[in-house]
């Protein structure tokens, strides 16, 4: 198999060269997921209560609210680039391209909703408690 | 064979059911007491907080399960471990490393707080 012909290519038969890139991509937020994430479980389970005011004041800190940011960054990059890999194994032609839309809306809107919901808690904290 | 599958399951499950409770979770919690408390009573309360457990321990198991995976991925990735045998029983160990961790995680949980 050679790289295809240029008109191939241009017809979208050929390799876009975007491979490697996702393979890495996916790997360095697996890194970055693996602290983030058992640092999220570790708070979740040491939380001494899961009311309201608790996990208000909780993610009011900038010790919470910040790894939570960058939790929600390293996630969703990364569950975005897997969930592509599941659409292209099972999906072709036009409602693959129809699911990569939707997995596009639904990664940036939740993205952009939980980024929203962290920074106006941490914003609006009325004390600099320390984190529990 | 049968970790790939569950590799790509559990991730799969965190994506999408994981990111909408989390989402629900932090929006709640942002928009206020109520709202909090419509969350909490659909998780925490309701036929005795059966949601929440269901999703909970269900979270735990596809995480730890996930986590082992990918890092024993990193692993082939290196090329590294693909002796039959040394294949095998990674593979089985991230199942039985899964299922502890979940059962310590909710033990503690529940038995010590
Ligand atoms: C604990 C840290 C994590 C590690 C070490 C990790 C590792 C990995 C690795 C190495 C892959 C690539 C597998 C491949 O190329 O075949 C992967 C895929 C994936 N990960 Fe993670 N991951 C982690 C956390 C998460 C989280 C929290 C989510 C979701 C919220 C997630 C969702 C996915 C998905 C959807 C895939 C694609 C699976 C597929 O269809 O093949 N991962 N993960
Ligand atoms: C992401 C959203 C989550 C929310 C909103 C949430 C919320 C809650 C709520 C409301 C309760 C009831 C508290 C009580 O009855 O004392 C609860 C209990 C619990 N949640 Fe979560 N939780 C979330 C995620 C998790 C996760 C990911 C875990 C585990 C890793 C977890 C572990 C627990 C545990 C262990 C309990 C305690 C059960 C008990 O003491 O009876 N939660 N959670």
């Amino acid at each position: 198999m050679g790289n295809g012909t240029e008109l191939g290519r241009v017809r979208g038969l050929g390799s876009a060269k975007e491979g490697a890139h996702h393979w890495w991509a996916q790997r360095v937020t697996a890194g970055s997921n693996l602290f983030l994430t058992l640092w999220f479980f570790v708070a979740l389970v040491r939380l001494p209560a899961y009311d309201f005011d608790t996990v208000h004041t909780w993610l009011g800190s900038p010790w919470a609210a910040i790894p939570l940011v960058l939790l929600v960054l390293s996630v969703f990059y990364h569950f975005r680039l897997g969930l592509q890999v599941l659409i292209e194994d099972y999906q072709h032609g036009a409602s693959r391209v129809a699911l990569m839309l939707l997995l596009n809306f639904f990664t940036f809107g939740s993205g952009a909703i939980a980024l929203f919901a962290i920074l106006k808690v941490a914003f609006t904290a009325t004390t600099g408690v320390p984190h529990v | 064979m049968v970790v790939s599958i569950l590799h790509r399951i559990t991730g799969d499950g965190m994506a999408t059911v994981g990111t909408v409770v989390l989402v629900w979770w932090l929006a709640a919690i942002a928009a206020g007491r109520e709202s909090y408390h419509t969350f909490y009573h659909v998780f925490g309360e309701v036929a005795g907080g059966a949601l929440g457990y269901l999703f909970g321990i269900g979270m735990t198991l596809c995480f730890f399960q996930h986590m082992a995976t990918g890092i024993r991925h990193f692993f082939l990735d290196a090329g590294a471990g693909y002796e039959l045998k040394v294949n095998r029983a990674g593979s089985i160990a991230t199942m039985v490393f899964a299922v502890v961790a979940t059962v310590l995680v909710w033990a503690y949980i529940l038995g010590v707080k």
